[in-house]
């Protein structure tokens, strides 16, 4: 058992735990971007920092990946980490005018005004790598990856090409955060990540529901009929 | 093996050199063999045998003298005779100058190191202000042994420590390290001693060390140098610390870009293992250890501990969050010990001479010594290993020999990319981790760059920034969105567009960046900026209100303009300048077209009369 304060208040956790899990279990908002509950943390936005103090030596550390320790004192709302996470949301806007979220984002912790040129070439992606992981650890497929470096990163294909491997399962938009991922259903064909996939039509009411492709890989993955995975989930 | 036994293979190998009568060590460092080193080699080897003096003359080849710029560097024996620039005009009249000097000792005066006046040469290495100021421990051996013969390091007292080491305790020997006061050379400045212990004690096997020999600093070639020209050195240290920590497998990661970096290390482990100092059961101690050589893709980021593990592991080379410290868990998530190649090769000295030697060098809280490469606007440039403690004065105007041009030095920065400007003010300041921290600026790897008044440190704190942004990582969002935006700030002062706040707005960015970023890249990446805004904030203001800048740099804030008083009419400027917009007669004051000048700056370089000004 650990025990330490956050904003003041004595609390306990178990050794191992994150600064993030026990903050929210107690109670104190911190906000995340690219912290996943099942996927983890790998400490990109660093929006959800926090300000953690040991004696009279402090430290802003990212809460996501901060293990508890005895007798720290963490503050969620120093000025420091109000600084921090000001600024990340500020330059965030400024990448993804449009996305919604950053947006409600920047409003709720008092970020009014975009001091910087505003980006136009980066869409909604704030390169929270939670699509890349969904992909390769929920789906197990791996189509997705960073390239670049810098300002010049991204998130995409391998060469940008349409992936051999996608199977155009939907996951990664599903579990991005701001919206960015394209995806559109249309006339018996879903596109996505510049690949078009042919809808498997359900035999029982006609409906189109899902990639062909990615029937074939549940099928082969878990050994059901490929006519049966045909169905759709409300025919079944 | 025991000290017997390197004695043997030691005289084995002074048997066969006995003979001759004269070594010549010709530097086959990166620097010389591109400027014709290898052709120098060849042409005298054969003029050598065509002489008769095949058995009488031995030619070395060797790693880095430290003299690059006037390379290549051919040493007659125990630094008796240092050449330079041998072969870069003529290289049969060069070899012929060579030839005449072994036959009959006649020194070749136009190959003679000149001094910073262009007028007194010196002819023994040990005269020349730049060598006889430092003091080589970890570059000892640069220079003088072949990096690709084992037995010429053996015959230097290679391996001596080793054997020494296996017969100490392990605690014993990071006993003595840490006594020593050993201190990472890789940037921290981090006490090796306690990393070992650290990583000695840590739980969980197997465990690693790897040597950082990325060096992604730009305009640093000390840790190459140390890799062509002593891989033994490195490799000495590396297995003495693995038996200390109890690590069975060792990596060295190099960039890409150090072909014969690799090479030679590649050679070198090749040779330590036929002689079982790499391999199965070492000396019979029943101690196993092994080193591989990965070879990064050239990423400045990857030199920083988390993303060259990660790099090792063969996934993109981006840090990770360090809240569990690498000695714990690093590598494939075990316990890893990691230090700079320079680190690494300070530890056989440490063991042969012992911990009250070493730490009888340098400062109160630095010791030993620390390799730079002085470059930029100082008369002498090249790779300098000094004492720490030795003052910036000392290196700058005693090594260096002063400012180029007899213009007046302005700042030096130190640190790399993410270091820092120093001002005149504290030349006087001794050279050590902690000093240089003070100052906002780092010691970093070692590079030292010198700039005279005719630097703009406005320019001076966009160029780093732009490094910076192309270089990092991109993972996390203050480094990949602040620094760049940093960058446009400055840019945009240097253009005359900066306006009222950009200073404020520039600490403010630089403190949540170096605050919220997730590896030191990010968290140093404000400094360049800092630095100069902490001892030239007037600079910054006069951009940004006058819109001039005072240096002279910054093209869109300055006109160039011809004295009628100064100007005699020679028509230099005119034949330089690029666009040819400077008119005039022949002994006719000249004139510049303002609207057609695009501010290059040559025709000022050029005037011999100081007619040209800059406002
Ligand atoms: C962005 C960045 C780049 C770095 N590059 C290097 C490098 O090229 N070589 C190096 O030895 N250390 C480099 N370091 C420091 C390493 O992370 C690490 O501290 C060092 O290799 C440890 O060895 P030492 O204790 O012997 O200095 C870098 C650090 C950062 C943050
Ligand atoms: S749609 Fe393609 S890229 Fe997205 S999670 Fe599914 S397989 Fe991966
Ligand atoms: S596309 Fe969405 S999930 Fe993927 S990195 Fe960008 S913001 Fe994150
Ligand atoms: S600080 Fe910069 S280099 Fe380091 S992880 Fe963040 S983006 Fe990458
Ligand atoms: S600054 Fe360059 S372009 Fe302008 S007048 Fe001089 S030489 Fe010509
Ligand atoms: S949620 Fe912790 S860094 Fe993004
Ligand atoms: S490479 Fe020859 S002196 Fe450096």
């Amino acid at each position: 058992m650990v025990e330490f304060k956050i904003n003041g208040k004595q609390v306990k956790a178990e050794k191992g735990e994150t600064v993030l899990a026990v903050a929210i279990r107690e109670g104190f908002a911190i906000p995340t971007l690219c912290h996943h509950d099942v996927l983890g943390a790998d400490g990109r936005c660093r929006l959800c920092v926090v300000e953690v103090r040991r004696g009279n030596r402090k430290r802003i550390v990212t809460s996501c990946l901060y293990p508890v320790e005895n007798s720290i004192d963490v503050f969620t709302e120093s000025d420091d980490v109000k600084l921090v996470r000001m600024t990340v949301l500020e330059l965030l806007l400024a990448r993804c005018p449009f996305s919604e979220v950053i947006q409600y984002l920047a409003k709720q912790y008092g970020v009014n005004t975009v001091r910087y040129t505003k980006d136009n070439d980066k869409g909604k992606c704030i390169l929270c790598n939670t699509c890349v992981k969904t992909c390769e650890t929920l789906v197990g497929v791996a189509a997705l990856g960073m390239t670049g470096k810098g300002p010049l990163k991204k998130v995409s294909t391998p060469f940008d090409e349409p992936s051999d491997v996608c199977i155009g399962c939907g996951a990664c938009v599903v579990a991005c955060p701001t919206g960015h991922i394209y995806m559109e259903d249309r006339d018996g064909f879903r596109t996505i990540w510049r690949k078009k996939f042919e809808l498997a039509r359900c035999p029982a009411c006609g409906r189109y529901h899902a990639p062909v492709e990615q029937l074939e890989f549940i099928s082969k993955k878990s050994g059901v009929a490929i006519d049966e995975l045909r169905i759709c989930q409300n025919c079944k | 093996m025991s000290v017997v036994e390197l004695d043997r293979i030691a005289s084995e190998y002074n048997n066969k050199i006995e003979g001759f009568q004269k070594i010549i060590h010709i530097c086959t460092g990166t620097g010389c063999v591109s400027s014709g080193a290898l052709k120098v080699f060849n042409r005298l080897r054969d003029a050598i045998d065509s002489e008769g003096l095949t058995e009488k003359v031995l030619v070395k080849k060797t790693g880095c003298h430290g003299l690059c710029e006037r390379g290549p560097i051919v040493v007659f024996g125990n630094d008796e005779i240092l050449y330079q620039t041998v072969g870069k005009r003529n290289v049969e009249d060069d070899v012929k100058l060579l030839i005449a000097t072994i036959k009959d000792d006649q020194i070749a005066e136009k190959l003679l190191y000149r001094g910073d006046d262009k007028t007194k040469r010196y002819v023994s290495t040990h005269d020349i202000p730049f060598y006889s100021g430092q003091t080589r421990l970890v570059l000892a051996l640069n220079g003088i042994i072949d990096p690709e013969i084992i037995e010429d390091y053996i015959v230097h007292g290679g391996y001596r420590a080793l054997v020494k080491a296996l017969s100490m305790h392990r605690d014993e020997i990071i006993e003595w390290i840490d006594k020593s006061g050993l201190r990472g050379k890789g940037g921290g400045g981090f006490p090796t001693g306690v990393k070992w212990r650290s990583c000695k004690t840590a739980e969980g096997s197997p465990r690693y060390v790897l040597a950082n020999g990325d060096e992604g600093d730009p305009g640093a070639f000390m840790d190459r140098s140390l890799m062509e020209g002593n891989p033994h050195a490195i490799l000495e240290g590396m297995i003495i610390g693995a038996y200390a920590i109890g690590s069975n497998q060792g990596y060295i990661y190099v960039r890409d870009e150090y072909p014969l970096a690799v090479e030679r290390l590649s050679k070198a482990i090749g040779q330590a293992r036929e002689y079982g100092f790499l391999g199965n059961d070492i000396f019979h101690s029943g101690f196993d250890f092994d080193i591989e050589i990965f070879r990064g893709g050239g990423a400045f980021v990857c030199g920083e501990s988390t993303a060259l593990m990660t790099s090792i592991e063969g996934q993109a080379g981006e840090p990770r969050a360090k809240y569990i410290h690498t000695v714990e868990k690093g590598l494939r998530e075990k316990p890893t010990n990691l230090n700079n190649v320079e680190t690494w090769a300070s530890v056989p000295e440490i063991i042969n001479k012992g911990w009250e030697w070493f730490s009888s060098i340098g400062t109160e809280l630095s010791k030993g010594t620390k390799v730079f490469s002085l470059v930029g606007k100082v008369n002498n440039t090249g790779l300098v290993e000094v004492p720490m403690g030795m003052t910036l004065k000392e290196i700058i105007f005693g090594l260096g020999g002063g400012i180029q041009g007899g213009k007046k030095f302005k700042a030096v920065q130190t640190g790399g990319p993410s270091g820092g400007c120093i001002p005149e003010e504290y030349l006087e300041m001794p050279v050590d981790f902690d000093s240089l921290t003070k100052l906002g600026s780092m010691m970093g790897s070692g590079g030292m760059i010198v700039m005279d008044e005719r630097s703009c440190m406005v320019d001076v704190a966009r160029y780093f920034l732009k490094f910076l942004v192309e270089e990092s990582c991109g993972k996390c969002t203050p480094c990949r969105e602040g620094v760049r935006r940093m960058y446009e700030i400055v840019d945009r002062i240097c253009s005359g567009n900066g306006g009222e706040g950009d200073i404020e707005h520039l600490e403010e960015l630089a403190r949540a960046i170096g605050l919220g970023s997730l590896c030191g890249l990010g968290q140093s990446a404000p400094n360049p900026v800092l630095s100069t805004l902490k001892f030239f904030k007037e600079e910054y203001r006069i951009h940004i209100e006058e819109k001039k800048c005072p240096a002279g740099v910054c093209k869109s804030l300055i006109t160039l303009h011809i004295n009628p008083e100064k100007c005699t009419g020679c028509m230099r400027c005119a034949s330089e300048c690029p666009v040819g917009c400077i008119t005039g007669e022949k002994k006719q004051v000249h004139t510049i077209d303002q609207t057609t000048c695009i501010k290059c700056g040559n025709c000022y370089d050029v005037c011999h009369f100081d007619a040209v000004t800059i406002e």
